[in-house]
């Protein structure tokens, strides 16, 4: 480390305008590290190192930011004076004239039992050449691989107040997928298309199970190969978590999201059936569907202390016994419309600012064994894993596809189905939510995209398996 | 930093870090770096403004068949630069240590040199955040001003240099009505013509116009229709998801399955090419290879050539083409039709105009079916006239179907799009695409 980096706090805060309405320095340090084996082939292992700063300030009823990933002097004194120039010209013509931003102290690092620093490089690959190996089930296995993907990511923030809030955030993505084929027919199934990813460090692995997995996922794949399409008609739909994560992400998750609310989404990730007056009233699903916004959730992606403005983060209720409650509102957003919101003003990195996200977005446990959910179900379908993906702007028009399914007749599953599809309308479809498990499972996504200039980031999502009636379910082909 | 200063900086850093290489080693070294303004709008007012400069090295560091990879952002400081690779290649060297060989590694050993600048003369930023919030009045603007330099360079410790760099800029934006009613359009180029902003937002009020009629609901069903080249742009993006690369038609998950397995085709009018030479792409990649000026992927309908990354082609022995690992084209051009521009509405007669599409996914990828929602300036036309637009629908359909025996014609002019994308870094891809008239689409919800 030069003598440039260890001084770097001390640099940033001295560089802070004091005379601004309000003035930030975030500086963000990614190390991220991606292992895979593809079909025996150890492929190159890829380290990253990104770094850089963004300085925003706040004067006179403007606002501007300046990132950069030049640590000199110069380069930050040249990013704290582009910040200041925006500032300057969009004074009087900016959407939010006031800075309602808090100069937070404080503190988060993940939690980690057993670090990856704790075991080399050569025994890390040896786990992703066992599992690629154990996926090679069958001649009609094509393709597959093992890949295990980690974030470490240290954020310093600064205010011009006084405020410093420091958190370290350390996540795994472990990933599996085995293809299989024959003639025009192929099928994939995949550890949760990296859904069973969390914080921490190898117990993220062992907790999700990575090591049983890989047999499975090779057999399953070349099993579909032989499975009838899954059969259209309206039935009842019971979701697995690892598809439960894509539903809650798509047809809660963004609808609530209050910038898009606001209409700041409106030119690319689009806007949102939800508005302002449905807070406090709006039946949002049955009374059985309780989900919250909680980022204190242990070893849940998107476990924080404090979003990227400052805020402190707290488990808050978003739809309460089916009753929406609030949306996920950032302190910005919050002045802007009037309501009452959440800690999710986060950035991607350095280089963009903060926008309204989804952090830890989960569904309540309910009461009910899975096996009572399929009990109940005379005639219908069990999905898993995401596959397909596509709403509608406003976020209620929606098509869901899975890797696989499994029939369900007479409380009882009969077999498997490929290419299983759904579509709905959300403000309908958890209205007819009838059943929720008591199996909580953590989980995420790495890629969640939004925002001008774009920005992916990486979000958590929890739940246990869930049933819902009366739903248009279909098979693939033309 | 200036691109001139970014590029000396650059050679310098490869050259000293070859100084450091030991025994055999090679080092291919890739450079990606912006200086952007972004300038976010809703309501027509600012939303967020700033800037960002940044660079990025990326580093293959190899010894015989064995090798490691990893990337570092540059602060621009040769000292600590210095440093920040030095660790770098120390790590690199460690793994590369404990590694089976590679296979599959492929890289350029007699590369040329080679430089390309795409010159531009941009706005003030505070003069552009003017023009737009001028031509912004009285409307719910929404949309994003990205402009500014970006380059990308290759070098090598065999001595190799590519740069490219461009000065662009890009805006994209909507018009709203109220709902989701909006109109869409873009402006994107290398110098600001006043006259040529003022002609599109012109454009997009009176579209507007046309979206106040009371929208149309329309039932699930087959509708003939019209896809305009933004909405093709959609359709072209899912095609590009592993219709084209040499993997994924190996690995038999290419969406194309049925040309690879059944000799599916779409119809003769269809051809399109990986027109690097028409786009604003470098045409060097991250192992030192050249890309051709244009790889003819499908030609009157049937496949032709793969987009091959140098992995592919020592993974299934054939050449290489310079694609990247993810084998997706950069510049990707479909040839015009016959369909004349004026008599588009007449040749629709009664049916859809689709302005856009959004979110596209496949609903069974290896049967090409798509699925996706009508977005912006979609309308309902009845006798050659627009009637109104419409409440959203879901199309769920196969490109086999709309790229084939249902395709009726492809326009005669083709519009260039420049890719408004912005994640991690401005994007420089582009498209050139017609528009289609299909003789119906299937529409589920």
């Amino acid at each position: 480390m030069t003598d440039l980096e260890t001084r770097l706090e001390d640099r940033l805060r001295g560089m802070l305008p004091a005379d601004a309405d309000y003035a930030s320095a975030r500086h963000v340090v990614e190390r991220g590290t991606n292992l895979s084996v593809r079909n025996g082939v150890v492929e190159p292992p890829a380290a990253s190192h990104d770094e850089g700063v963004m300085f925003t300030v706040w004067r006179d009823g403007g606002i501007g930011y300046g990132a950069t990933s030049d640590l000199t002097d110069a380069g930050l004194a040249a990013a704290v004076e582009r910040a200041s120039d925006w500032a300057q010209a969009t004074a009087g013509r900016s959407v939010v004239d006031q800075t309602p931003l808090l100069h937070t102290v404080g503190d988060y690092e993940t939690p980690v039992a057993e670090s990856f620093d704790s075991m080399d490089l050569v025994d890390q690959i040896a786990i992703l050449v066992r599992a690629d190996s154990a996926m090679n089930v069958d001649d009609r296995i094509v393709d597959r691989g093992a890949a295990m993907l980690r974030y470490d990511v240290e954020t310093l923030l600064i205010t011009n107040g006084g405020g410093r809030v420091a958190q370290r955030i350390r996540q795994v993505f472990p990933d599996l997928h085995a293809t299989a084929n024959v003639g025009s027919n192929t099928q994939t199934r995949t550890y949760g298309r990296a859904a069973f990813g969390g914080q921490g460090g190898l117990e993220v692995m062992a907790e999700h199970g990575f090591a049983d997995a890989p047999v499975r996922i090779g057999e399953e794949a070349v099993a579909l190969l032989d499975a009838p399409n899954c059969p259209t008609g309206v039935m009842d739909l019971l979701l697995a978590p690892d598809q439960m994560v894509l539903q809650i992400h798509e047809s809660i998750g963004h609808p609530l999201e209050l910038d898009r609310i606001l209409g700041d989404e409106r030119n690319y990730a689009g806007t949102s059936f939800v508005t302002p007056d449905m807070f406090g009233t709006y039946q949002y699903g049955s009374e059985l569907l309780n989900v919250t916004f909680d980022p204190t959730v242990a070893g849940e992606v998107a476990s924080y202390g404090y979003d990227d403005d400052g805020t402190p983060a707290q488990r808050t209720y978003l739809i309460k016994s089916g009753i929406l409650q609030r949306p996920m509102g950032g302190t910005i957003s919050q002045a802007r419309a009037g309501l009452n919101g959440v800690a999710n003003s986060r950035a991607s990195s350095w280089n963009r600012p903060p926008i309204d996200r989804m952090a830890n977005l989960n569904v309540e446990a309910g009461e009910a064994t899975v096996d009572e959910l399929i009990a109940g179900i005379e005639h219908g379908v069990l999905m898993e894993t995401n596959v397909s993906w596509s709403i509608d702007d406003s976020r209620n028009k929606f098509q869901f596809g899975c890797e696989l399914g499994r029939m369900i007749e007479n409380g009882e599953i009969t077999g498997i189905v490929r290419n299983p599809n759904y579509r709905g309308i959300s403000s309908t479809f958890w209205r007819n939510l009838t059943g929720v498990a008591d199996d909580f499972t953590t989980m995420g996504t790495p890629n969640c995209g939004k925002g001008e200039p774009n920005q992916v980031i990486r979000v958590g999502h929890a739940s246990p398996h869930c049933r819902f009636s009366a739903v248009q379910v279909f098979g693939g082909e033309a | 930093m200036s691109v001139d200063d970014a590029r000396e900086r650059f050679d310098d850093l490869v050259t000293w870090a070859t100084g450091t290489l030991r025994g055999d080693e090679v080092l291919l070294a890739s450079l990606r770096g912006e200086n952007s303004d972004f300038v976010r709008f809703n309501h027509g007012a600012v939303r967020q403004a700033g800037s960002v400069q940044q660079q990025s090295l990326a580093i293959d560091l190899i010894s015989g068949r064995n090798h490691a990879e990893g990337s570092v952002t540059l602060t621009g400081h040769p000292a600590t630069d210095q440093v920040r690779v030095a660790v770098l290649l120390d790590d690199l060297r460690a793994q590369r240590a404990v590694l089976p060989e590679d296979p599959y590694l492929l890289f350029a050993t007699d590369g040329s040199d080679s430089e390309r600048s795409v010159l531009g003369e941009l706005p003030a930023a505070a003069d552009a955040v003017d023009a737009v919030s001028t031509g912004a009045t009285g409307n719910d603007f929404v949309g994003i001003y990205a402009a500014g330099s970006t380059f990308e360079a290759f070098g090598s410790s065999m001595g190799q240099r590519n740069w490219f760099d461009a000065t662009t800029f890009n805006l994209d934006w909507s018009l709203h009505l109220r709902g989701d009613k909006a109109t869409k359009n873009a402006y994107a180029g290398t110098s600001w013509d006043e006259q040529a902003f003022r002609s599109k937002i012109d454009w997009s009020v009176r579209e507007l116009v046309a979206l106040g009629r009371p929208p149309k609901n329309l039932p699930p069903g087959g509708y003939r229709s019209y896809l305009a080249p933004a909405a093709m742009q959609e359709i072209m993006g899912m095609l590009s998801w592993g219709g084209f690369g040499l993997r994924a038609h190996e690995t038999r998950q290419t969406p194309l399955l049925r040309m690879v397995t059944e000799g599916a085709s779409f119809a003769p009018a269809v051809s399109i090419v990986e027109d690097i030479a028409g786009g604003v792409a470098p045409d060097f990649q991250r192992a030192g290879f050249q890309r051709p000026n244009a790889v003819q992927l499908i030609t009157n309908g049937a496949f032709d050539s793969h987009l091959v990354s140098p992995r592919s082609a020592q993974e299934y022995g054939v050449a290489t083409n310079g694609a990247e690992d993810y084998e997706y084209p950069l510049a990707l051009a479909m040839s015009p039709g016959s369909l004349p521009a004026a008599g588009l509405l007449d040749a629709l007669d009664t049916g859809l105009y689709i302005g856009n599409l959004w979110y596209l996914n496949f609903s069974d990828r290896t049967a090409c079916r798509t699925t996706g929602m009508t977005r912006f300036g979609t309308f309902w036309v009845e006798g050659g006239e627009i009637v109104a637009p419409i409440e959203v629908l879901r199309f769920d359909d196969s490109a086999f179907n709309l790229l084939g025996d249902r395709l009726e014609g492809l326009t005669e002019t083709a519009e260039t799009i420049l890719d408004s994308s912005t994640y991690e870094h401005r994007s420089m891809e582009s498209l050139r695409l017609p528009g289609a008239l299909v003789s119906e689409m299937t529409f589920t919800l």
